[in-house]
């Protein structure tokens, strides 16, 4: 039997919000580095996460300007954890509810992302060795 | 064995303005509507959710009024039409000074105690 | 028996609900269940001896597993030393071998 398992998760929290969206993203991480096949369900706000036009600014406070402060930006850490799956033979996939999409605006995405519905949740369920919800408050 | 999972509903009235409806019922509904074997247990401030006659009418944001506001007692009583089992937690119901007259017709009783047992009849339990 | 894994993100000097949470644990030890407890961002807080610790220790001492993110416990400053009895610390790794592993993975 395959070491190699199927994991989904469905996120509901948009980033910059709260600490779910990092742990969802460290829990991606190690599952990519296994080389799992990870799917992501992007529920709600999630679906700002892989959204390119996300960009660095500078710190003031900290006394830092854009290159200084480096600001994470959650699209370029999910791309390079796709990347990460990929080098570990696994792969990472990645749906965005499409009216969530709608309803925020958040239409430019990471190119490997798609637009789905609950049936694709329902669908990588069924067909993966386990499914995590992390919920938003 | 086709999967069977329990969605658990928690938080209330969470964008429900915004979103005409609540995530968690809609999605709910949404995958009972793509075939999947899914049963909601309302739990904590969510079994305010079964309360019959909810009314979230007349807002209006300068010309703006809201044609369509929630409905969550309707959704309630559709996720059940549709088969599913809604579940919600009497000792919550109780604590929020509801009676059993006050929820719409279809709900399913679990007590606190009883929802450890609940769990053990289903594959997945996701909790929203 | 089934093996469940509970991820509490939430701490009980924010949430009320945090003590349902740890409820469900012990009622699903009583019920035949294998059961661990992963507490991970603020969910760590009350690993730190405190006058809310007390739940944890006796879930420990009930025979659920109570383990707290690493990561979580350092960014707040949370030392081994100050850990309340029957809370240890463990990788985040824990998740994802219970959800390989086919336990039944709740978030709170």
């Amino acid at each position: 039997m395959s070491d190699k398992k199927t994991i989904t998760f469905a996120l509901m929290d948009a980033p910059y919000e709260n600490a779910r969206s990092t742990t969802a993203l460290r829990l991606i991480d190690i599952a990519a580095r296994r080389g799992y096949t990870v799917n992501v369900f992007a529920y709600e706000g999630a679906v700002g996460l892989p959204f390119t036009k996300q960009a660095p600014h500078p710190n003031a406070v900290h006394g830092h300007d854009v290159d200084e402060e480096d600001h994470p930006l959650p699209h370029q850490w999910i791309e390079s954890i796709a990347k990460t799956a990929e080098a570990n033979g696994g792969k990472l996939d990645w749906i965005n509810c499409g009216l969530c999409v709608d309803e925020r605006g958040v239409h430019e995405a990471l190119e490997f992302t798609r637009r789905g519905t609950p049936g694709d949740l329902w669908k990588w369920a069924e067909s993966s060795d386990n499914t995590l919800v992390i919920p938003t408050k | 064995m086709a999967l069977k999972v329990l969605n658990i509903v928690e938080t209330a009235y969470r964008a429900t303005l915004e979103e005409q409806d609540d995530t968690i019922l809609w999605i709910s509904a949404a995958m009972k509507g793509a075939g999947a074997d899914i049963d909601v247990l309302l739990r904590g401030n969510a079994v305010n959710y079964g309360v019959k006659g909810q009314d979230a009418s007349g807002l209006r944001f300068g010309d703006k009024a809201q044609t369509h506001p929630p409905r969550l007692d309707e959704d309630v009583r559709r996720l059940i039409d549709k088969g599913a089992k809604v579940y919600v937690v009497a000792d919550d119901v109780a604590e929020r000074g509801l009676e059993r007259t006050d929820l719409v017709e279809g709900l399913q009783s679990v007590s606190r105690a009883g929802i450890a047992r609940l769990y053990a009849d289903y594959d997945q339990v996701w909790h929203w | 028996m089934a093996k469940y894994l509970l991820i509490e993100s939430r701490d009980p000097f924010d949430s009320n609900d945090v003590a349902g949470f740890y409820e469900l644990a012990s009622g699903l030890v009583q019920e035949g269940d294998q059961v661990t407890v992963f507490l991970v961002q603020n969910g760590v807080l009350p690993a730190r001896r405190s006058t809310k610790s007390k739940p944890l220790s006796d879930l420990a001492q009930n025979g659920v597993e109570v383990l707290a993110d690493d990561f979580s416990l350092r960014e707040r400053g949370i030392e081994a030393a100050r850990l309340v009895d029957g809370v240890k610390a463990a990788a985040l790794d824990t998740v994802i071998d219970h959800l390989a592993d086919g336990s039944k993975v709740i978030w709170h």
